[in-house]
């Protein structure tokens, strides 16, 4: 089982990482590895597209967590792309909502 | 219709297997209960949180033990077990993050696996066995009008010693 990762970085200040596939136990650290990455190359305001996602559990959202707490420590911001109802539920059950900025498309995550 | 075992299936205690499991209750709920995308979307998470939890409790004790997963159907619901062979936990007893006002709250990354499973089944039972712990989960739902094929067991605690998928 693959996660795609693509990273974007024609909208400076900001990194679009795309996230493609299904984010659970198996697949999460590989994006942790890369947010850890983009932060230590100095890329602080990230936005993680998650609109080809299939599938996010609670190891997904951990490492979501894990990687605002990191980019707030830079005085960074790690905000979400997701339109998916079923992914968009995920945030709402634990609350995180209020946690992440959550944009309807890359354009409108990188005009705030 | 009383209650009847659909499927069983053992996966080795290693996350590759979670997608897997996901993707057989999945496809049980769906051929076999009037159940709404979303109510299957809502079980194949719960699921896979439920898998997470069991393959960390083997690998504390028995990483060699197999997950062991069970589907159950009766008139009205569907019901899919867990069991691992971990060392077992109290679900009332369990630290859960701060409230999500709290500043603190950033830095909880796990904890919300049990929340989300109460969450997203009609109903929840975390019970302790003699050899770990049974996480059941139901869902309310009747039966399409599929044929009933009987039981099917699928042994897969043995892919542990092929090559990773």
């Amino acid at each position: 089982m693959e996660l795609g990762l693509e990273v974007d970085d024609s909208r400076r200040p900001y990194t679009v990482l795309a996230v493609k596939g299904e984010v659970d136990v198996y697949t999460a650290p590989r994006l942790r590895e890369k947010l850890v990455e983009l932060v230590s190359q100095g890329k602080h305001q990230i936005v993680v597209d998650l609109e080809g996602v299939d599938f996010l559990d609670s190891t997904g959202l951990g490492v979501l967590v894990g990687g605002l707490k990191r980019l707030r420590s830079h005085d960074g911001d790690l905000t979400l792309v997701c339109t998916h109802q079923r992914i968009l539920k995920v945030f709402e059950i634990t609350g995180l909502t209020k946690v992440f900025s959550i944009f309807g498309s890359v354009d409108q995550a990188v005009a705030e | 219709m009383q209650r009847a075992l659909v499927l069983e299936l053992d996966v080795p205690s290693s996350p590759e297997y979670i997608a897997i499991v996901r993707l057989v209750v999945a496809s049980v709920a769906s051929a076999r209960r009037a159940l709404a995308d979303e109510r299957v979307d809502d079980l194949k998470l719960a699921v896979s949180e439920a898998c997470t939890n069991a393959i960390e409790a083997n690998r504390v004790v028995h990483p060699d033990a197999a997950v062991h997963v069970e589907i159950w159907e009766a008139t009205d619901r569907l019901e899919v077990t867990i069991e691992d062979s971990g060392p077992g936990f109290d679900p009332d007893k369990l630290e859960f993050p701060p409230p999500i006002t709290d500043p603190e709250r950033l830095n909880f990354e796990r904890g919300l696996g049990i929340p989300l499973i109460r969450a997203l089944v009609d109903d929840a039972a975390f019970i302790r066995t003699e050899t770990g712990t049974e996480v059941r989960m139901t869902v309310f739902g009747g039966p399409t009008d599929g044929d009933d094929t009987g039981a099917i067991y699928m042994d897969m605690s043995s892919f542990a010693d092929l090559p990773p998928l």
